[in-house]
């Protein structure tokens, strides 16, 4: 059986305001530190606040994983906005008083696996959903699991792995979502590594439903997730755009990693607009 | 000791919904193909996928399951490596990583096959626990020991193959996690061991009793978090201690009890055996591969007895 979203009421324009405002607190917590990665957060903004406000239930069944570690800062802000990480938590990001590193520590608030070291979170959430689907002794209702994954992960063997046992398995209560900004440290995927494409027709040819939309657009992630077929896991590719919103990071490999400078931090406030689909 | 394992768990997982087994391509022999039939939600063959053999079992432990990973050691413990640290030991969940066959028991397979510094891999991974059994009644007791813990970290659980003989007697020590165990006792000379090639310094035992000394076996079948105490306290109350181990000579029992022989000034005679840092090119019986390392019985006695 195929997991159903808990919030029917998902408000497109509601997530555009919240991720502008997500956007705008990491390039404050940018200002504390000197690196963070900014850009890879900007790119999962919309597929991870589709999540945790319109995909994932409200009573805590539902699990997220953000197997791109990397990206955690759109976590993070989404988990302080939501309670769970208090200001203090985000304003100590990356410091010894504080409990954040630049990837998800498993034990801290809301955070539900360590993952950094890229192609393990897939096979940590195939065990998940397996969990779940256990424990609910074969239920509608078992607890989902959401996947954020980068698209340079999915060059791990170790993802390819857990691929086919989530279709072997039959783990229709699993969605991976994939950050598909097509950048990785040394340049363009589609340049470097042509044959990375076509990436849905690999993962329907290993047993999974898929489907490809803008992944900045909220609406169309959460449409498309919530009208699945079922009966497969699901993956999501989402198009997107790597620093995502601020004009001189997108595509540009150097934003992966720093920190913007107090200029730099004015002109990307400057340009901070909400993301029109 | 594989099929000791497998009965163990089978009879354990009716009462407890936790237990799963996560097996990469590896025949469900014995108790295994019972537990597969009888709980199948709950045996997952990811086939030849180390990497999420562990993953699975890592992502089982974090919501509450207690997985057991279980292939060859080589592929439970050196192939998947980053998963074992980093989703297991980093994370620390209560998942246990079986290697079958740790040492050089695949005789005929050649090095691919042989898992002679599995001790020391695993035992450098922080959390990491590592139980190697000397024989059924130590793996039966590891088992339970394994499913009913109330809390902990991950276990790499290296054991045999099949056909072990049982080494525990009427007066040996019953078995607890982290404790130095004595199979017998003596005052003279100690015969310190764990794992398969317990049956080789049994037979050194043996041998040097015929010759009238008063001899201890013990077994340190928990090699982390070490037993220091019981360790030491074997090197204070022998003149002799001779440490027999299926292991390369660093980071496994031998290396340690030297330590622990420095730290407390011990002033026993120390042996120490163990396999040679080398990869042999040799194939046979198990006992011809340890004899290409230089352990066998014999060559211990003239050693210790020179």
């Amino acid at each position: 059986m195929t997991a159903k979203p808990g919030h029917n009421s998902f408000d497109p324009a509601e997530s555009r305001k919240r991720c502008m405002g997500y956007r705008k607190r990491i390039l404050d917590i940018s200002q504390n530190v000197s690196a963070l990665h900014a850009a890879g957060a900007f790119s999962c903004m919309e597929l991870t606040d589709t999540c945790y406000y319109g995909l994932m239930r409200p009573d805590g069944q539902d699990t997220f994983l953000m197997s791109k570690g990397h990206g955690c800062m759109a976590q993070y802000v989404i988990l302080e906005d939501r309670g769970v990480l208090d200001r203090k938590h985000l304003d100590a990001y990356c410091t010894p008083h504080g409990i954040l590193g630049a990837h998800p520590d498993y034990g801290n608030p809301g955070i539900e696996a360590s993952t950094g070291s890229l192609g393990h979170g897939m096979a940590m959430a195939v065990g998940m959903a397996v969990a779940e689907r256990n424990k609910a002794g074969g239920s509608p209702d078992a607890g989902a699991v959401y996947c954020v994954l980068s698209d340079g992960e999915v060059q791990e063997g170790s993802t390819w792995e857990a691929f086919m046992m989530a279709s072997t398995l039959g783990l229709t209560n699993l969605v991976a979502l994939i950050d598909n900004n097509d950048f990785q440290s040394l340049g363009r995927t589609s340049e470097t590594h042509p044959s990375f494409y076509p990436l849905d027709e690999k993962l329907k040819a290993f047993g999974w439903e898929t489907t490809v939309v803008n992944g900045h657009d909220a609406e169309a992630v959460y449409n498309a997730v919530a009208s699945r077929n079922g009966g497969k896991p699901f993956c999501l590719i989402g198009r997107t755009t790597k620093g995502k919103g601020v004009s001189y990071m997108e595509n540009v490999p150097i934003w992966h990693y720093r920190s913007p400078n107090p200029e730099e931090y004015k002109q990307a406030l400057a340009e901070l607009k909400e993301i029109a689909s | 000791m594989r099929n000791t394992f497998a009965e163990v768990l089978y009879g354990l997982a009716k009462d407890d919904p936790r237990i799963h087994i996560v097996v990469a391509d590896i025949s469900p022999a014995g108790s295994m193909g019972k537990f597969r039939e009888e709980f199948p939600e709950r045996f997952i063959n990811v086939g030849v996928a180390e990497q999420a053999m562990i993953g699975i079992c890592a992502g089982l432990a974090l919501k509450g399951m207690r997985p057991f990973a279980y292939t060859i050691a080589t592929f439970s413990l050196y192939r998947p490596f980053e998963m074992v640290r980093d989703d297991l030991g980093y994370q620390n969940l209560p998942v246990t990583v079986v290697g079958i066959g740790g040492g050089v028991i695949y005789s005929t397979l050649g090095g691919t096959h042989y898992a002679q510094e599995d001790i020391a891999i695993a035992g450098a991974i922080p959390n990491m626990s590592i139980i190697a059994p000397c024989d059924p009644v130590e793996a039966t007791e590891a088992t339970k020991w394994l499913v009913n813990r109330d809390s902990g970290g991950p276990v790499y659980f290296r054991f045999g193959k099949a056909g072990e003989p049982t080494l525990t007697g009427p007066d040996s020590d019953p078995w607890e996690f982290g404790k130095l165990r004595y199979l017998r006792k003596g005052e003279d000379v100690a015969v310190l061991s764990y794992g398969v090639i317990t049956k080789m310094a049994a037979e050194v035992a043996d041998a040097l009793t015929e010759d009238g000394h008063s001899v201890s076996l013990a077994v340190c079948h928990t090699l982390k978090p070490l037993d220091t105490d019981g360790i030491a306290d074997l090197l204070r109350r022998h003149k002799r201690v001779i440490v027999v181990e299926e292991h390369a000579p660093q980071g496994g029992l031998a290396p340690q009890t030297k330590q622990i022989a420095w730290d407390i000034r011990a002033e026993c005679d120390l042996h120490t055996f163990t396999l040679k840092d080398a990869f042999v090119h040799c194939y046979g019986s198990h006992e011809d591969i340890l004899a290409a390392h230089g352990l066998s019985t014999d060559r211990i006695l003239a050693v210790v007895r020179a």
